[in-house]
């Protein structure tokens, strides 16, 4: 589906199905240099399970118009002026990285818009390595190899991918590849430069799930751990896998999802 | 100064897609030789059927053994994934069907596979897609063939059986200034030789029976996708719409929505696999999960040997122009340095002066070299083309392709260089007394 939010139009996959206005509402939000399939196999599950699936591109990202926003606050108000787009009143927000930032500060400035808040692959702060960060600034493509390097667990950069036939670190190299100069930098940036998680985690009223991979070197868990402590009503799942959970442990991602929303 | 963790080619001939089999350690991938997989419970099973989880249904569809193969040439390639199928033919045909219907138009290089030939000029126009057949070597000839209803680029790394070499980077900025994929038969080089991704095309096939088996034992075929093309693009919007446009085949999904980089594996499966059943079997996947193995020492001594049989031709009286591109007389030499800078492959034609009757003595008078049709088996080839593989086609055809009656074509296999050299010495020797 395709909205406008402010001046640019919006993208959001919905498993191809139209809106049931009495069925519960989730919003999948990507991490940096993604876009919304990085969440296809959970996200059509649940377009197909009683729920109005909303898998949103961000500005500047996959079909999305528009810049990238630069910092996680401004995210977070996009994130509510899209639902007032697409005329949600209350969500479950599910957000990947960037993504976990996003729906955490949203969650925390308009809790009577969020009944659920599940975070992946998240810290709080967010560290972003300097080589990283300078490559990213330069659009040297050594970027994205630093990026899918780490974002795989050791054994799944040589693949062993559960769904049949799919290499993940080429499609996961393919999806950065895409994003146009200076996005993955943007990105980037406001994961470093946000620095409200933990008062944002303290004015979350709902329940949340934080989903960790025990073998992410992006996120390690252990940087989640003052996140841990300050959400209120928080259940924590760690995954055997790197920060790309959703490619490497699909299905182990949607069963936590599906437990967590039960 | 972090460096990123990445594999290079050689491992991933070893492990990529791979993991040590988690019911059993077994190192090796197992062949699982099953039709279909048990669903733990009914929603488990609706869910596989409707994509919403990842897993096997039925092995028409995948299969763990073959999605191995398919992850591993995926890796080799630098391609986002694969298809297996029955044949390279099957690959060919896969590509073609997932992207266009009856109105469509392909433009193709005229040297070709005789088999891909025959399913472009012959088979394909009875379902309303045809194919303009151009020089490879002319760009301007790409480009006048091009019309509003064209919807790929298609020819081989290197041109069946001349070994014309296609220009990648420029056919594909071609094809990308139109809007349009480039698919390439990378058969005759492997990911070893060329990896046509790097430069610029979009689609590759292999008939894996080839170089990738490496031992003349199996049919299969594979199909990798870049996932660079960007099939939704404004400019191309309507071009591809069966990737585009909502699919009442598959609960109205409309395949670039549900996968950004591989809407065209994802229909390629979810419809022609399906519906076209041209699967790879799980034991065929495993033979050529053991050729690929060896693929860098295979095609380093393939590439070697057929360096020394060159040269021993190229001084011998009875026999005249030779097509390989490693030589500075080939038309295509420059390029080739460029593309291929481990070698031109294992394949090349020279021609043999004098008659029908020497031509045909010389084959039969062959002990190493196997008269057969196939190409890049471990051990040494030799056919007749203008008899065998492109005996459909017409004189004037023929001519066009760079095939003569004198034309013969050598796969060079793994045999000593030396024994190989006398095998051809003594088979030219009888031809001159013929």
């Amino acid at each position: 589906m395709r909205v406008r939010v402010g001046d640019y139009g919006v993208y959001a996959y919905t498993g191809s199905r139209l809106p049931d206005r009495t069925a519960p509402n989730i919003v999948f939000v990507h991490g940096s240099a993604n876009d919304h399939s990085v969440f296809a196999l959970q996200s059509r599950y649940f377009a197909y399970h009683g729920r109005n699936v909303y898998a949103v591109d961000l500005p500047g990202h996959g079909n999305s118009e528009g810049e990238p926003l630069r910092n996680v606050e401004t995210l977070a108000d996009w994130l509510i002026a899209f639902f007032n787009a697409a005329e949600l009143k209350e969500v479950t927000l599910v957000g990947h990285s960037l993504g976990s930032l996003a729906v955490l500060e949203a969650a925390a400035r308009h809790p009577e818009r969020v009944s659920r808040l599940a975070l992946l692959g998240t810290a709080v702060p967010m560290a972003v390595n300097d080589q990283l960060l300078a490559a990213a600034a330069a659009n040297d493509h050594v970027a994205f190899e630093l990026i899918n390097g780490w974002s795989f667990s050791a054994k799944r950069l040589l693949g062993g991918n559960p769904w049949p036939g799919m290499w993940m670190t080429g499609q996961a190299m393919r999806l950065m590849e895409r994003v146009r100069p200076n996005v993955l930098y943007a990105d980037l940036v406001a994961c470093r430069e946000y620095t409200n998680g933990l008062r944002a985690a303290a004015g979350v009223w709902c329940s949340s799930l934080m989903l960790l991979g025990a073998r992410d070197v992006m996120t390690p868990a252990k940087a989640a751990r003052d996140l841990t402590a300050t959400l209120r009503d928080v259940s924590v799942v760690t995954l055997d896998c790197g920060h790309s959970m959703m490619s490497e442990q699909p299905d182990a991602v949607l069963d936590a999802l599906r437990e967590f929303l039960r | 100064m972090a460096k990123p963790r990445t594999h290079q080619f050689d491992t991933l001939t070893l492990h990529a897609g791979a993991v040590p089999d988690p019911a059993t350690g077994a190192r090796a991938t197992p062949i699982y030789q099953t039709t279909s997989f048990v669903f733990p419970d009914t929603d488990h099973a609706a869910a596989l059927f409707n994509m919403e989880r990842a897993g096997h249904i039925y092995s028409r569809i995948s299969n763990p053994t073959c999605a191995v193969l398919e992850e591993r040439i995926a890796a080799l390639e630098d391609g986002v994934g694969a298809i297996a199928t029955a044949s390279g033919q099957a690959a060919l045909h896969l590509a073609i069907v997932t992207l266009m219907g009856a109105g469509s138009h392909i433009v193709a290089s005229r040297a070709l596979y005789g088999g891909s030939h025959n399913l472009l000029a012959f088979t394909l126009p009875r379902f309303g897609i045809t194919t303009t057949f151009v020089d490879p070597r002319n760009l301007d000839e790409w480009r006048s063939a091009i019309r509003p209803e064209t919807r790929l680029l298609f020819g081989e790394t290197l041109g069946n059986p001349g070994l014309d070499v296609l220009d990648i980077p420029r056919v594909a900025a071609l094809a990308h200034d139109h809007r349009l994929p480039l698919l390439v038969d990378s058969t005759f080089t492997t990911p070893w030789l060329v990896r046509p991704f790097d430069h610029g095309a979009d689609l590759v096939f292999h008939s894996a029976t080839k170089f990738l088996s490496g031992h003349g034992v199996l049919i299969g075929g594979l199909l990798v996708d870049s996932g660079r093309f960007a099939w939704d693009a404004a400019d191309a919007r309507g071009k591809f719409a069966t990737l585009t446009e909502p699919y009442p085949g598959f609960h109205e999904m409309v395949f670039v929505e549900e996968s950004t980089t591989a809407a065209f594996l994802l229909r390629a499966r979810r419809e022609g696999i399906r519906d076209f059943g041209a699967c790879m079997a799980p034991f065929t996947a495993f033979q050529l999960l053991q050729g690929i193995e060896t693929l860098p020492l295979r095609m380093a001594k393939h590439v070697d040997n057929t360096r020394k049989i060159v040269a021993f031709l190229r001084e011998h009286p009875l026999v005249g122009a030779i097509g390989y591109p490693e030589l500075p007389e080939h038309p295509d030499h420059a390029l080739a340095q460029k593309l291929l800078p481990r070698g031109s492959g294992a394949v090349f034609s020279f021609d043999l002066k004098g008659t029908r009757e020497q031509g045909r003595r010389f084959i039969e008078s062959l002990k190493l070299f196997s008269h057969l049709a196939n190409v890049g088996d471990a051990k040494s080839l030799v056919i007749h083309p203008a008899s065998t593989t492109h005996f459909r086609m017409s004189a004037e055809d023929l001519r066009k392709a760079g095939i003569t009656e004198g034309t013969i074509r050598l796969s060079v296999g793994l045999e000593d260089p030396e024994d190989l050299k006398e095998d051809l010495s003594r088979a030219l020797h009888a031809a001159g007394k013929a």
